[in-house]
């Protein structure tokens, strides 16, 4: 069982009960982890156009941070398919739990206080009453 | 399961009676922290509906209030944590390849991450409660993000403090950029003040908005849950060092690191999202 993990590729099941991560993967997925990071603190810095973009592009890149965690240092790659069911089946539902939250948030638009620390700000369109 | 041919001599003294082998008590145990982990997507998921709820509510709270958050610890931390999930991944390498040395390197570089996470962590809640940013209603800054004074419970208590600040605050009071006609006012209230007696604007005049306190009251409550599951992974990771240091890990029994792992790169996933909606954006 223990002759050969090195040569662990998924398909292999007659021998180890794991893939074995290789180094250079490691040290890639944590290298490019390292400059998402550093590329969301600058992307902050810069103004998109508006707020909602901003959000944007900061959750676009936690989410990609978040994927290659998952695929590579989880070696979600190398899973067993129902593994990968069960943990798709409950990102799914902090999504729904998520988009059923906001669907709800029109309900209360009189609480908004909009512009109320910065008179000069224009406020959206969309959120007029 | 015809794995019985597993069952020689080799084996590790940790696979417990009931399993047919290495690899079957292994797939029990990844099937649980897989389990685990969704209940732990979903418990944190209840903090994210409130936040993008309260956020969606007070945009101009949010934008304002992060402001009170050092963006550098924050990315610091952010560094600690994915440091540490490499040194958690290639723990579990080390054990499956029977790499005594590097298992017990990386165990060790994970916990002592995990500990400088905390202490920054500690650091910043400590400057939190110096500034007067509570949760709730507690929530009574002395201090705009700007530095600029402004007029809280804990100044009324000490007039002394206060009356040191003077110079200080009569030069930030010029300065105040919000609202026009608040400004004004403040200077009037300063120009009228027993000489010594500032009067410092209050929060609405200084420019913090109303229901600030929200964006406090998920910043403990989201790093808080966080930081909990961080201090519980220091101890499992604590756990597995001296496992690891007494040579428990081999290639058939390497479980308990890659469950830790596992879990360990979760807490990972959640901080990367924590730091941009709180620090960043």
């Amino acid at each position: 069982m223990e002759a050969h993990p090195e040569t662990n590729h998924g398909d292999d099941h007659g021998h180890g009960f794991a893939h074995v991560a290789s180094v250079k993967s490691l040290i890639l997925t944590w290298g490019t982890l390292m400059c998402l990071t550093g590329l969301t603190v600058y992307a902050s810095t810069i103004h998109f156009g508006s707020n909602s973009m901003n959000l944007l592009v900061a959750m676009a890149i936690a989410i990609v941070k978040g994927t290659l965690v998952i695929v590579f240092f989880m070696h979600m790659r190398h899973e067993k398919p129902f593994h990968v069911i069960i943990i798709a089946a409950g990102i799914l539902f902090a999504v729904l739990f998520v988009s059923i939250g906001l669907i709800d948030t029109g309900q209360y638009q009189d609480d908004v206080v909009w512009g109320s620390y910065d008179p000069g700000a224009q406020p959206t369109t969309s959120t007029t009453p | 399961m015809s794995h019985s041919a597993h069952e020689d001599s080799g084996q590790s003294p940790f696979i417990a009676h009931h399993y047919d082998n290495a690899r079957h008590q292994f797939e029990a145990g990844k099937l649980g922290i897989w389990l685990f982990l969704v209940t732990e997507i979903l418990f944190f998921s209840g903090l994210f509906v409130a936040y993008i709820i309260y956020r969606y509510h007070h945009p101009e709270m949010f934008e304002y209030a992060n402001r009170y958050l050092s963006v550098k610890a924050g990315a610091i931390n952010t560094c600690v944590l994915i440091i540490s999930s490499l040194t958690a991944a290639w723990a579990v390498r080390a054990a499956q390849l029977r790499q005594r040395k590097t298992l017990i390197t990386c165990l060790a570089i994970t916990v002592v991450c995990a500990f400088a996470f905390l202490g920054i962590k500690a650091k910043e809640y400590a400057h939190k409660f110096h500034m007067g940013t509570y949760w709730g209603e507690d929530f009574d800054p002395c201090e705009t993000p700007d530095l600029t004074p402004i007029d809280c419970a804990e100044r009324h208590e000490g007039h002394e403090a206060a009356a040191g600040k003077a110079e200080a605050t009569a030069a930030a009071d010029t300065t105040a950029k919000p609202g026009a006609e608040a400004a004004a006012g403040t200077g009037e209230a300063a120009a009228t003040a027993k000489p010594g007696e500032v009067k410092l604007p209050d929060r609405v005049a200084a420019g913090v908005p109303p229901h600030t306190s929200y964006f406090f009251s998920l910043y403990f409550g989201m790093t808080g849950l966080h930081g909990i599951h961080v201090l519980i992974g220091a101890g499992v990771f604590i756990w597995l060092l001296i496992r690891a240091i007494k040579g428990h890990f081999s290639p058939d029994y390497f479980g308990p690191v890659e469950y830790a792992a596992l879990y360990w790169h979760l807490v990972d996933i959640i901080w990367i999202f924590l730091f941009p909606l709180l620090y960043l954006i």
